[in-house]
């Protein structure tokens, strides 16, 4: 294989994407869900990652995943809305709108002073949410089933058809992010991490960028809560709450800033450990994903996408 | 190097959790039934209510196994099955629930689950139970709605629902003849304690039209702090005060608003305030009426069933057992009275979920805090006889209850086809007391 066509985005995701698809078919059921939920969790850290590579870290992106949620949800029971691609693509829009309005507010600000007031924002939605008791307050909603394209599958195929749908929309997204990253723009968020004064005195704005980023973040962040509350066909005041965000942050942190797929890998691993740990010790679970915060931490403080940067360097070098 | 190194530790650590669960996927035992149980072992609820309430239902269990439990549950296991719980936390919220449903049901291939304590849980869980076609006993959590809302095939829910608790306290205080001009509440800022609330402030406003409602405070759950509400409660000198907080909260409340001479100032009521007695003793205030969700621990009936579970608990942790632990061993005997006569109906062969599902709608049978019916939600919803207290000192000092009424199940709980809320509205049609 020529190293050009191993470094062609396209290739390797479509090479990625249908791998997965065709793994689903042999994987347990169970697994097909965790890789599901993995996908939703790391749709709002990709959301992170693009906020990270501009510098900024937001400790509030419950607050859209939330909100791309209980679109998605009140869709379904109120407007009788049911089709997961519409669902999801709404709740990207949508909750996109929603960051693109609240980003010119947060932009100002830096470090961890967003970080506070994006939780902040979180929050509020939090306690608005749990005072709501005609959509459940804080015991939330069920959703109802999801149908594809008007066809509601058996619930044999449920989980497998919306991870196949999950795979091909944040494929998709990916690739557009991944060639978002690489354009000038993308570009000027790097520079804006490195020195924001610089890339101000150079005739860029690193307020556009951040909202910009924001904007981004928060679609991404929608269609994750979408698709958690979808394949949970549940959604309660919880997305919104701190610890939610918090588990968001240690997914972008696990995965690092230099890699798109990683994001996902970050998240599964996550899962992965926390659903055995779990299962094993239900005492002592918590300590033991402490065990697996701390050593990830000390061990790849760069994340594992910088595995996947070096291993594709290699062949730019050859 | 370093690179080399690094690529390791995540490779093994994806291989150990890929070794972890091709060894759990171990056959399933023909004489073995594997049951999930979840409950609270971590987090502000565990030490009021999972904690006893798995205490108890790991003794009936091994109980059951060893065929130790009087008669009708005297057969061993389930319907000699040898029972295997594997226990789960229910900490980390709905969404983390769900996926340990999963994992229980498609990992490890249980046979039924029981479990939750939280309403959140409750509500998230059985859709996906019919989904999977997951026998699943709900034993503690109080919302109404799950039933209400919905119907479901393959789940059940043991124990009567939060309405029933609040109707009886209201009743409770009018047939004792007390003041109720005025009333007050405070309960936590979440469903279960606006559901509460909405129950006892309604129930009163029908049974007595003219009585004031003063206060009705929401303080945050798990705030721990009620300095200014109890004072805020004190000014408004309503003579009744309402709450359904619990655990720690509970605690913190009684421990705050004793040395301010507050349950001497006023009729305090706890809808499900039995369940702190234990940790606090004869710290426990006089003089306030309460409720334990059922007639559970100091207002148990005097039944055999009840003084052989009664005095198990208390030999094998040393205190006595409040509602929780009664509740999980009333799931579990619901589960296995089901189970049994599914097998009977199976020519006493193993029964399939179908057939457990069909036996457990409308089932009926004897618990220690009395008779338990399938009633609601199509037999799918349990209504069981209730019993409202008063706390007291006995001769020696120690808090006791007194002053005990108790309720026919279908006195206090709506009949099957109303919705709670709609029953309290209308002024309680076709009760039988």
């Amino acid at each position: 294989m020529s190293p050009k066509l191993i470094n062609n985005i396209f290739f390797q995701s479509i090479f990625l994407m249908s791998l997965l698809i065709v793994v689903g078919i042999f994987i347990p059921n169970w697994l097909v869900f965790v890789i599901t939920k993995a996908i939703a969790y790391g749709l709002v850290g990709l959301g992170i990652i693009t906020l990270m590579r501009g510098g900024l870290v937001s400790f509030g992106q419950g607050f859209v995943f939330g909100i791309g949620g209980y679109t998605a949800g009140l869709l379904g029971t109120q407007a009788g809305l049911t089709d997961a691609i519409l669902l999801l693509f709404i709740s990207f829009i949508f909750t996109g709108f929603v960051g693109l309005i609240i980003a010119p507010l947060l932009a100002r600000y830096r470090d961890i002073f967003f970080a506070m007031l994006s939780l902040a924002f979180s929050m509020v939605l939090y306690g608005i949410l749990i005072k709501i008791d005609a959509i459940g307050g804080s015991d939330g909603f069920v959703l109802p089933e999801s149908t594809y394209f008007g066809i509601k599958p058996s619930p044999e195929y449920a989980d497998y058809m919306l991870y196949v749908v999950s795979i091909i929309m944040t494929g998709i997204v990916s690739i557009i992010i991944k060639y978002y990253y690489d354009s000038t723009p993308g570009l000027i968020a790097l520079a804006v991490r490195e020195n924001e004064l610089r890339v101000e005195y150079l005739g860029s704005s690193a307020f556009n960028v951040a909202v910009l980023n924001f904007t981004i973040a928060a679609g991404l962040g929608g269609m994750g809560g979408a698709l958690n509350g979808i394949a949970l066909g549940h959604i309660d005041p919880e997305f919104t709450y701190w610890t939610t965000s918090g588990e968001f942050v240690f997914i972008s942190i696990l995965a690092g800033y230099l890699s798109v797929p990683a994001v996902f890998l970050a998240a599964l691993l996550l899962e992965l450990v926390r659903s055995f740990s779990g299962r094993y010790f239900p005492d002592t679970w918590q300590l033991i994903l402490g065990v697996f915060l701390i050593l990830s931490i000390i061990f790849i403080p760069s994340g594992i996408g910088s595995f996947f940067k070096k291993f594709f360097d290699k062949f730019k070098n050859k | 190097m370093k690179f080399f190194r690094q690529s390791l530790i995540v490779l093994s650590s994806i291989l150990a959790s890929l070794l972890s669960f091709v060894g759990s996927a171990n056959s399933d035992g023909h004489g073995e039934f594997k049951l999930g149980v979840v409950t609270f072992l971590s987090g502000p609820a565990a030490e009021p209510f999972g904690v006893p309430a798995w205490n108890g239902g790991k003794l009936f269990i091994k109980l059951l196994n060893e065929g130790k439990a009087p008669a009708p549950y005297n057969k061993k296991g389930f319907g000699g099955m040898k029972i295997t719980a594997i226990p789960i936390d229910e900490s980390g919220g709905a969404t983390k629930q769900v996926q340990e449903f999963r994992n229980l049901v498609q990992r490890d291939k249980v046979d039924a689950v029981l479990g939750y304590v939280s309403s959140g849980d409750c509500m998230a869980i059985p859709s996906v139970a019919d989904e999977l076609q997951a026998l699943t006993v709900l034993y503690d959590c109080g919302t109404p709605r799950v039933f209400e809302d919905a119907s479901y095939k393959y789940v059940f829910r043991t124990a009567a629902h939060a309405a029933m608790d609040n109707i009886a306290i209201a009743k409770y205080l009018i047939e004792k003849g007390h003041d109720i001009s005025s009333i007050a509440g405070i309960n936590q800022n979440y469903a279960w304690g606006k559901d509460s609330w909405k129950d006892f402030s309604v129930s009163i406003k029908k049974l007595s039209p003219n009585s004031e409602i003063k206060n009705e405070l929401f303080p945050k759950i798990f705030s721990g702090q009620y300095g200014t509400e109890i004072s805020a409660l004190l000014n408004s000198k309503a003579k009744v005060v309402h709450s359904s907080l619990w655990g720690g909260d509970l605690q913190s409340f009684i421990l705050q608003a004793k040395p301010r001479g507050f349950f001497k100032r006023t009729q305090v009521v706890f809808s499900a305030g039995d369940h702190v007695m234990p940790g606090l003793g004869n710290k426990y205030p006089e003089g306030v009426i309460l409720g334990a969700r059922g007639q559970y621990g100091m207002m148990a009936p005097d039944t055999a069933l009840n003084n052989w579970f009664y005095k198990a608990y208390m030999d094998e942790y040393g205190v006595f057992p409040a509602q929780p632990p009664y509740r999980m061993v009333q799931g579990l005997m619901g589960l296995k009275m089901a189970i049994e006569k599914a097998m009977d109906n199976n020519g006493g062969k193993r029964p399939n979920k179908d057939q457990i599902a069909e036996a457990f709608t409308g089932l009926e049978f004897e618990a220690p805090g009395g008779l338990v019916q399938m009633k609601l939600g199509n037999g799918h919803q349990a209504i069981q006889p209730h019993a409202i207290g008063k706390t007291a000192k006995d001769k020696d000092g120690n808090i006791v209850v007194t002053d005990i009424v108790r309720y026919k199940a279908s006195c206090v709980n709506p009949p099957n086809g109303i919705k709670a809320v709609d029953w309290i509205n209308a002024g309680f049609p076709g009760a039988d007391c």
